[in-house]
């Protein structure tokens, strides 16, 4: 625990200056405070005895003048301290957001984005309060919690020893309750989840649920867990329902004691009526820290979990890093690609690429097929390093891309993926979102030209907005066909002197992947081109065709060497025309 | 899922809404009174508080009466015992009639969404609904547990404040009363400003999510365009202002609470300046004044406590405003004779099925419009016999997945009619209705559950060897035998673990195991290898024996073998045949099959080749 907190220590030291302001300004308002009850103690002493109307204003200067310092130090304590656990927070989160940038893909498919999110979001917001209100409640309830004992100490010790020990039971009572509780939350914001998730399925999917007549059965799982979501709810209203009466019941008991022992203390002469209602006062003022403690506790205890929980990141090593030694490829990038004896696993598991050895010279096309499975995509994976290789088995230009720093790799080869994601913004930016050039009129002109290129500018003209037309999430929902045309316009627009298409026209029809395919031709006759697809018609007119069956390259040539050689390409083109002759049959 | 809409904050009070929210708590009004009774109660108890300390100085210290203040100190202790006994009572009570409430009215806004037609989906995203059935009604519940009645309670105490004030000593009340309009002002200038900051930093909190959620679903494509940077700057950017917009909330709260206490410092002061003279004149006496400063502390919690809740009030007016409007929708497509249906009553979806009808379909002069004046189909007609298959082809925007919604009943024709074996669909309820098709979709929608559990939906009558059957069938049953648990592995996150091709087989099973009259088939998927392509093809051809079916396909050799093939153009039914047949026609289907089959290899024998050109009904495509 004491290593986690050392962690925070740098945080904490870019703003010291602050938080011992902050800290400070704590303490005087805090002694400001304490003064309150003081000065009602001469006040009631001098009305017994009586007094003169000018000390009577001076007492009531008095405690405006002690309310309006104390105020000025408690507004500074506020901007100091929680002005400080922002600006933490906000150091922490964006050195949460660099790391999680330097993870590789792997991590990615393994880590719920949901978590990470709530790592960002609620764990780091517990950071924060133990950093901020936590630290700030603590030292100025402490510090007011000690001298108001003191002051009941001096004005009278055997009644402060009597009505004060039982309090600190106040404190644990808080601390109990507030962990339970929040245990107790917790399974309630999950049958919350649960809900929403149930929901979210009945609504989304509303056409099956209605074409199938699932109504019944999709209304009696929400109202299950409805009914669980009422059920934990009412062991949590009992536990809160118990607590803040118990505190303050708790603390009351300290009153009664007071009120009986105190008054008899006054009858018997041994203490004033000043004091006593001074004394009154300070006991008051004791309510607060009495709880404070019990909830900084909890605050604290959740801080650090949530703090192990952030270290878990950020003590992630990346298993994807420039080497010591990386330098980057020569220029220009010729786009040689040279595959040698690569044999490959996910983490340990059975091989998916075995004894690959192959090579693909620059400007040149090669056309990757196989079933699903058979490690097409994995291959095109390593190139980019999206997995690491093993050591010397993959080279661009005759470099080993492990060698290489990633962003020099990565700027020298354009991919595009299965799954296209698209960010919501504009078309055109999520177009352009390869290149560094500048917004306007030259941009949009190269943004046409790819777009033209992959068959995408017709589908533009019917958007109302054309290229400036929102999309994602949050916007325009593009067809299938649409999202990888796009995909394909943004690797264009990005000039890399390799092009990489993992399986990324099958969603696009027959007709428009030929349109797409003969354009490409043109525009990309000098940079090294690598098609991963399903279909002949994407493959027929690469250099250089290979099939991958388990892992292992069981086939390699040209279309025109393969398609009658008898072998599992030649079963495919018969496959596909198969297809099509099934018209006259 | 546009969320800012939902942001648009009202007014805090309107009675119509609140009429209408009160009607909520009518089935446990008898809770509600003894919550009200324990508030009262509360806040009397507490209030008496102060008033023992003042009789223990006046009558009994200042006396020197030992007995009177064993009395009082008991008295007090009665207090405490009273205010636990209260607030228990008070907290239990409300908590639960607020869960009853969220209950009463989650299912009803479940129940009506399930009702309403799908063009209500149309226009309304998923998030959007998503936040009407949890947080609106969240809202309502703070509205009801901690909202009204905390304001009724603060309400009471400041009136118990005022009344005890008063009956203490009428000056020093009208003394004590003077900083009121401080109080109002300040409070009044914060709340205005914290509301205003506490919605900017809420804006930020949103892009600050939406942007996280975006970085790092699409970290791969950040990646491998180099955009790391990039990304890193603008996640810097809204970052920073998210901080800024919280450092700037910062000051009102640390302006705030100071300068409440400087007014509340300010009416001690006068109770001691002007009380303290009165002390010396005899006019009052020294534990009226105590009490008076112990009650001018409590005087100002209420009303600072009024003010947050003003922001409560405000939410759950907005909330309630939603749902009513969802609530108040109209259902248009609805059961014969009956308005609607409670589904929990409808005709059950595991009743056994008339096994008697026998599956013709008649459109008659079908016109429809999603959007009044631009008809999507007009005035298409055609018959399908029992048994028989019909293909629908036709450019994306043609009508055909309308031509679906309509027979489904999802929207009901503008004009013309649709009969099965006779009936108009109309006439028939919806649930026997939907219980004669089985929908094939083109993206399968998988359920959380297992395999089987997906396979039989539900109906729980289905046999697990009946589900077993059926993916047989279809060849499914390899693939799942294969998983870690077969036919009982739960599907994670709407079946991400499975291929697109799996998915479709299972939606196969699906539809096979309810085993209906009239299977629907909307555009089998064009992402899946030539293998699985080939089972999925068999697999249909299990699935339509000796059933009525419609499909619909881009893709034209899915069809090329169905007994009839309608060729949809622009919401008209232009062409109707047999694949040879329309062929020869040399119409809108030749040009269609022309462009589809000229980049493969050898041109079909079914039509000599001409030269491809492209076409306006390939123009259209993907729109």
């Amino acid at each position: 625990m004491l290593a986690a907190l050392r962690r925070l220590l740098p945080y904490l030291g870019r703003y010291r200056r602050p938080i011992l302001l902050g800290l400070s300004c704590a303490v005087a308002s805090n002694l400001f405070t304490l003064l309150t009850p003081w000065l009602l103690k001469y006040a009631v002493d001098d009305l017994t005895t009586g007094v003169t109307r000018q000390k009577l204003a001076l007492y009531a200067l008095g405690t405006l003048a002690i309310s309006a310092a104390g105020g000025v130090f408690r507004y500074a304590m506020r901007r100091q301290i929680i002005g400080a656990s922002r600006h933490i927070e906000y150091d922490l989160r964006n050195d949460f957001f660099e790391q999680l940038q330097r993870f590789p893909r792997e991590y990615f498919d393994r880590a719920r984005t949901g978590d990470l999110m709530s790592r960002a979001s609620s764990d780091l917001g517990a950071v924060r309060m133990m950093v901020g209100p936590a630290a700030m409640y603590a030292v100025s309830t402490g510090v007011l919690a000690i001298a108001a004992t003191a002051m009941m100490i001096s004005i009278h010790p055997r009644l402060t020893l009597l009505v004060v020990t039982g309090l600190p039971l106040v404190s644990l009572m808080v601390k109990f309750f507030g962990d339970a509780i929040h245990d107790r939350f917790q399974h309630i914001q999950a049958q919350l989840s649960e809900i929403s998730a149930i929901a979210q399925e009945a609504l989304a999917g509303v056409r099956v649920v209605r074409a199938y007549g699932q109504e019944d059965a999709e209304r009696a799982k929400f109202l299950a867990a409805n009914d669980e979501y009422v059920a934990r709810n009412k062991r949590l209203i009992i536990l809160q329902a118990c607590f803040y009466p118990s505190m303050t019941f708790g603390f009351g008991l300290g009153i009664v004691a007071f009120l009986y022992l105190g008054g008899r203390e006054v009858i018997a002469g041994r203490l004033t009526l000043g004091e006593f209602v001074a004394f009154n006062g300070y006991l008051g003022q004791l309510a607060w820290p009495l709880i404070a403690f019990g909830w900084v506790t909890n605050l604290i205890q959740r801080g650090l979990a949530s703090w192990q929980r952030l270290l878990d990141i950020f003590d992630a090593a990346p298993s994807i890093v420039d080497a010591p030694d990386a330098r980057p490829l020569g220029t220009p990038v010729r786009g040689d690609i040279r595959f040698r004896d690569l044999t490959f696993t996910y983490g340990g598991g059975p091989a998916v690429l075995r004894d690959i050895d192959l090579h693909v010279p620059a400007g040149s096309t090669l056309a990757i097929v196989g079933a699903t499975g058979s490690g097409k995509s994995t291959l095109v994976h390593l190139l980019v390093r999206l997995y690491d290789p093993p050591a010397s088995s993959v080279f661009i230009d005759g470099r080993d891309v492990r060698e290489v720093p990633l962003q020099n790799l990565r700027e020298a080869v354009a991919f595009v993926p299965q799954e296209t994601f698209l960010f919501s913004t504009s078309l055109e930016e999520n177009i352009a979102f390869g290149t560094r050039d500048a917004e306007g009129p030259a941009r949009l002109e190269r943004v046409r030209t790819a777009a033209a290129i992959a068959r995408l500018d017709k589908d533009v003209t019917q958007f109302a907005e054309g290229y400036a037309t929102r999309v994602g999430e949050r916007g325009l929902t593009l067809s299938g066909g649409q999202k990888q045309r796009t995909a394909i316009a943004r690797a264009l627009m990005t000039d890399a002197p390799i092009l990489v298409f993992d399986d990324a026209l099958s969603a696009v029809d027959t007709y428009t992947e030929e349109e797409i395919l003969t354009r490409l031709r043109a525009a990309t006759a000098d940079r090294t081109t690598i098609i991963v697809a399903h279909r002949i018609s994407a493959v027929r007119h690469a250099d250089q065709i290979i099939v991958l069956e388990g892992g292992h390259i069981v086939e390699r040539g040209t279309h025109e060497q393969l398609a009658f050689a008898g072998g599992p390409y030649s079963d495919l083109v018969r496959q596909q025309q198969l297809e099509a002759e099934l018209a006259v049959s | 899922m546009s969320i800012h809409d939902d942001e648009i904050l009202g007014k805090a009070y309107d009675s119509r809404l609140m009429r209408r929210l009160i009607r909520y708590l009518r089935p446990y009004w008898g809770r509600a009174t003894l919550a009200l009774v324990a508030i009262v109660a509360g806040v009397a108890v507490q209030l008496a508080q102060p008033v023992l300390v003042k009789r223990a100085i006046d009558d009994y210290i200042a006396r020197g009466d030992l007995s009177g203040v064993t009395t009082i100190a008991l008295l007090y202790l009665g207090t405490l015992v009273g205010a636990f006994v209260a607030e228990f009572v008070q907290t239990t009570t409300l908590q639960m009639v607020g869960q009853r409430i969220m209950y009463d009215m989650r299912r009803e806004v479940y129940d009506h969404l399930q009702r309403l037609d799908l063009a209500y989906y149309d226009r309304n995203p998923v998030g959007r609904l998503m936040t009407r059935v949890t947080s609106d009604v969240d809202a309502i519940n703070d509205l009801f547990t901690s909202g009204v009645v905390s304001v009724f309670g603060d309400v009471l105490s400041l009136a118990g404040i005022i009344g005890i004030l008063i009956a203490l000593d009428w000056r020093l009340a009208l003394l004590t009363f003077c900083v009121l309009p401080l109080i109002l002002l300040i409070t009044q200038w914060f709340r205005s400003h914290v509301r205003e900051s506490y919605r900017e930093v809420r804006t930020w909190v949103s892009r600050l999510n939406a942007f996280l959620q975006e970085n790092l679903t699409g970290m791969g494509t950040v990646q491998l365009f180099r955009r790391e940077a990039l990304a890193y700057g603008e996640f810097d950017r809204v970052n920073r202002e998210h901080r800024d917009a919280n450092l700037r909330s910062i000051y009102y709260y640390a302006v705030f609470y100071p300068a409440i206490e400087l007014v509340g410092a300010t009416s001690t002061a006068l109770i001691l300046w002007f009380g303290g003279g009165w002390v010396l004149a005899g006019t009052i006496t020294i534990g009226t004044l105590v009490a008076f400063i112990q009650y001018a502390q409590r005087f100002f919690r209420p009303i600072s406590d009024m003010s947050e809740k003003f922001n409560l009030l405000q939410a759950a007016m907005a909330s309630s405003e939603r749902l009513f409007g969802l609530l108040d929708t109209p259902v248009t497509i609805t059961d014969p004779g009956s308005g609607f249906r409670v589904p929990g009553s409808a005709a059950g979806s595991a009743a056994p099925k008339p096994k008697a009808k026998a599956g013709g379909i008649v459109v008659d002069d079908v016109s429809f419009a999603y959007v009044p004046g631009t008809d999507v189909l007009k005035h298409v007609s055609f018959v399908v016999e029992p048994g028989q298959r019909i293909g629908i082809v036709g450019a994306t925007g043609s009508g055909k997945s309308t031509l679906i919604n309509l027979l489904l009943r999802f929207y009901d024709v503008s004009s013309g009619r649709i009969t099965i074996d006779g009936t108009d669909i109309r006439e028939v309820p919806l649930a026997e209705l939907r219980s004669h098709f089985a929908l094939v979709l083109q993206d399968v929608y998988l359920f959380s559950g297992t395999i089987a559990g997906n396979i039989r939906l539900g109906r729980a009558d289905i046999p697990d060897a009946r589900v077993r059957e059926a993916a047989e069938a279809v060849h499914a049953d390899p693939f799942i035998r294969e998983l870690p648990q077969g036919y009982d592995t739960p599907v994670a996150e709407r079946g991400a673990t499975l291929s697109v091709g799996q998915k479709q087989l299972l939606s196969f099973a699906r539809a096979l195991a309810y085993d209906p009259q009239i299977l629907v088939l909307d555009e089998a998927t064009s992402s899946v290898d030539t293998e699985t392509e080939i089972l999925i093809r068999d697999a249909l051809h299990v699935l339509m024996e000796g059933r009525t079916t419609i499909a619909i396909a881009h893709r034209l050799s899915t069809i090329q073998d169905m007994d009839r093939i309608l060729v949809l153009h622009r919401g008209e039914l232009r062409e109707s045949g047999t694949h040879q047949e329309l062929l020869a026609m040399r119409g809108i289907y030749h040009r269609l099959y022309e462009l589809q089959y000229q980049s493969h290899g050898p041109a079909p024998s079914g039509g000599p080749a001409t030269s491809p050109t492209i076409d306006p009904v390939m123009a259209d495509e993907g729109a």
